[in-house]
């Protein structure tokens, strides 16, 4: 202690250094589910198909989650993304339909879905109403506005299948592995840099740890936030093509079933539902751990009913912890019991 | 050292709404020294500390760094940075979760062109300042440690610490004491005393005039937005400073103003 060479006394203890790892209590909630599943219902679980299935189906919810992250990390929220998911899947499927076209169809929905995430931004920021109201108001309202021009049908593109923009996005690599998996874990990776290692991620995590100190260290946090959100929704966009061409359709409440689930595994990742700090790694093994508590109660013969309720316990549950591990003070009941214990 | 002053503010005013906050302040800051500022709540202080480090734009008046007249409309924290003039807010310089290193380079952090941030190299130089120029020898705290962590004395260290790795030629400090036990009190002053051993200038913002009295140079007292007094430390004994901020208080010296 003496001469101040050595800044780090770090005291060797494997298991917390373990658990430091981002993500790896996700990642080990998960494995533990898997192998519970193994063993509730070995028939389904012991097989590759059931993981292929995953890989299809969660792609669009990790990358909504990956967006919701950083704006859950900058203290905000977004709950319009569902209808801005159903929009650009119905200007996807539309343009499909209707002229043929496939790349040009991909860039005008991922365009929809940032111009729609940019509007909400400025809702947010210029309007100054919370953002928890405002993008609820905005769901309503882009969610209605997609119902006038859609005429609430459907549309079917099962031509898409032939198209290389399918084998790009959705195709299956050796047959059986879903391309979306991968694009997705690209899109993972480079969220974490954008989130860890980027000036913009700076920025939103002292945006959410603080305004005041945002404010006196000189980020321009409202046109960070116009961004943040913008983002969320080029996000949102492109997860409603991922969607779209994996079903080959669209219809009027595509998306809608992600709400709960894509915030669950937000704070199931164990990103600050007081903003501050965010788990990419987390969020990516937190909506497969939705996924799978889905997939598996059901093939475990729990009735269907069920799986809302276990993945809401689950959720309170892993955000309970993860506010303990932040700072256990800010659990009252392990405040109050820390306290008796101390006496 | 006559040099022009680092900064001056001439006949600045500060309205919010219909409240005055400052009538037509006119102050000097020269080099090296060492600037008390005292006052009342509500006198005007943090609103004068705003409108000099750009993060409030005056309603009228100039201020002019080192010698050169600043335009206020687009006077911010990030020009102020670039003048070399820093901040160190009572509570609200750093980000509680957030780890040392960051803490130290946000805002301007070093990044390559695509505004990817060279960890390695901030976490290096955080290292460095941590160890040679507020000299912790901490135990358990070292670039990674979130500022949750530190002590309330810690944080003014980092704080303070950060604002002279940026070189800053002012480093303005809002209460830094504020709710510090008195060992922590005295690293603060030091800090303080090692802000004017760097050569630098510093204006300290504080309720207990004792602290101020033992580590400034120039006192200046604010009161109700106005300049009150303007004088060097050895001009007045404790005693005469504490009497004179005693008779702002009385009805007679309001009616003068």
């Amino acid at each position: 202690m003496s001469a101040g060479a050595h800044v780090t006394p770090t005291r060797p203890n494997p298991v917390a250094g373990f658990f430091k790892i981002e993500g790896t209590a996700t990642a080990l909630v998960f494995l533990v589910l898997i192998v519970l599943f193994m063993i509730t219902a070995p028939r389904a679980f012991l097989g590759y198909r059931v993981y292929m299935s995953f890989m299809a189906s969660v792609p669009p919810p990790l990358i909504i989650a990956l967006g919701l992250t950083l704006v859950a990390t900058a203290g905000e929220m977004d709950l319009s993304f569902p209808s801005v998911v159903a929009f650009a899947s119905y200007v996807f499927g539309f343009l499909f339909q209707q002229y043929d076209m496939t790349w040009l169809a991909l860039l005008a929905a991922l365009a929809v879905g940032t111009a729609m995430g940019f509007v909400n931004g400025l809702v947010v920021t210029k309007l100054g109403i919370p953002s928890m109201i405002a993008t609820l108001a905005m769901m309503f309202l882009w969610g209605g506005l997609l119902t006038v021009m859609s005429n609430g049908v459907s549309i079917a593109i099962p031509d898409i299948q032939q198209t290389l923009l399918n084998t790009i996005m959705v195709g299956r690599i050796g047959g059986i592995f879903p391309a979306q998996m991968l694009w997705a874990i690209a899109l993972s990776v480079f969220i974490w840099h954008l989130l860890n290692r980027h000036r913009f991620g700076e920025n939103i995590l002292f945006i959410g740890d603080s305004l005041k100190v945002a404010k006196v260290v000189g980020i321009q946090i409202d046109r960070e936030k116009i961004k943040l959100f913008t983002l969320m929704g080029l996000l949102s966009g492109l997860a409603g093509v991922f969607l779209t061409v994996e079903t080959t359709t669209y219809f009027n409440q595509q998306g809608a079933g992600y709400l709960l689930t894509v915030i669950a595994a937000v704070f199931i990742g164990g990103t600050s539902i007081f903003g501050g700090s965010g788990k990419v790694a987390g969020t990516v093994f937190a909506s497969l751990i939705v996924a799978v508590i889905e997939a598996g109660l059901v093939a475990s013969g729990v009735q269907g009913f069920w799986t809302r309720f276990y993945i809401g316990l689950v959720f309170i549950i892993s955000v309970v912890m993860n506010t303990a591990i932040e700072d256990p003070d800010k659990v009252p009941l392990i405040k109050s019991l820390r306290s008796r214990m101390r006496q | 050292m006559t040099s022009t002053p680092i900064v001056r503010l001439e006949n600045v005013r500060k309205q919010y709404g219909k409240v005055v906050s400052l009538k037509n302040v006119t102050l000097e800051i020269g080099a090296n020294e060492i600037v008390g500022l005292i006052g009342d709540n509500g006198a005007g202080k943090s609103t004068l500390i705003k409108v000099l480090t750009g993060v409030e734009q005056p309603s009228s008046g100039t201020i002019y760094v080192r010698g050169q007249k600043i335009d206020a409309a687009s006077y911010s924290v990030k020009e102020a940075h670039k003048l070399k003039i820093e901040t160190v807010y009572q509570d609200s310089s750093l980000g509680e979760k957030q780890p040392l290193w960051r803490n130290f380079f946000v805002g301007r952090p070093l990044t390559n062109r695509f505004g990817f941030i060279d960890v390695k190299a901030e976490k290096r130089v955080a290292n460095e300042i941590m160890r040679s120029t507020i000299g912790f020898r901490g135990v358990g705290i070292d670039v990674d440690t979130p500022v949750s962590r530190l002590s309330g004395g810690e944080r003014q260290g980092v704080a303070i610490g950060r604002a002279m790795h940026f070189d800053s030629d002012l480093i303005v400090l809002d209460e830094p004491t504020v709710a510090l036990a008195l060992k922590e009190v005295n690293k603060v002053l030091d800090f303080i005393r090692s802000i004017k051993a760097g050569g630098r200038s510093c204006i300290y913002i504080e309720h207990n005039i004792h602290h101020v009295h033992e580590v400034c140079d120039r006192l200046v007292v604010l009161d109700r937005g106005e300049i009150a007094l303007d004088a060097p430390t050895s001009s007045l004994t404790y005693t005469e400073l504490t009497d004179f901020l005693m008779s702002l208080h009385k009805p007679g010296a309001a009616a003068a103003n």
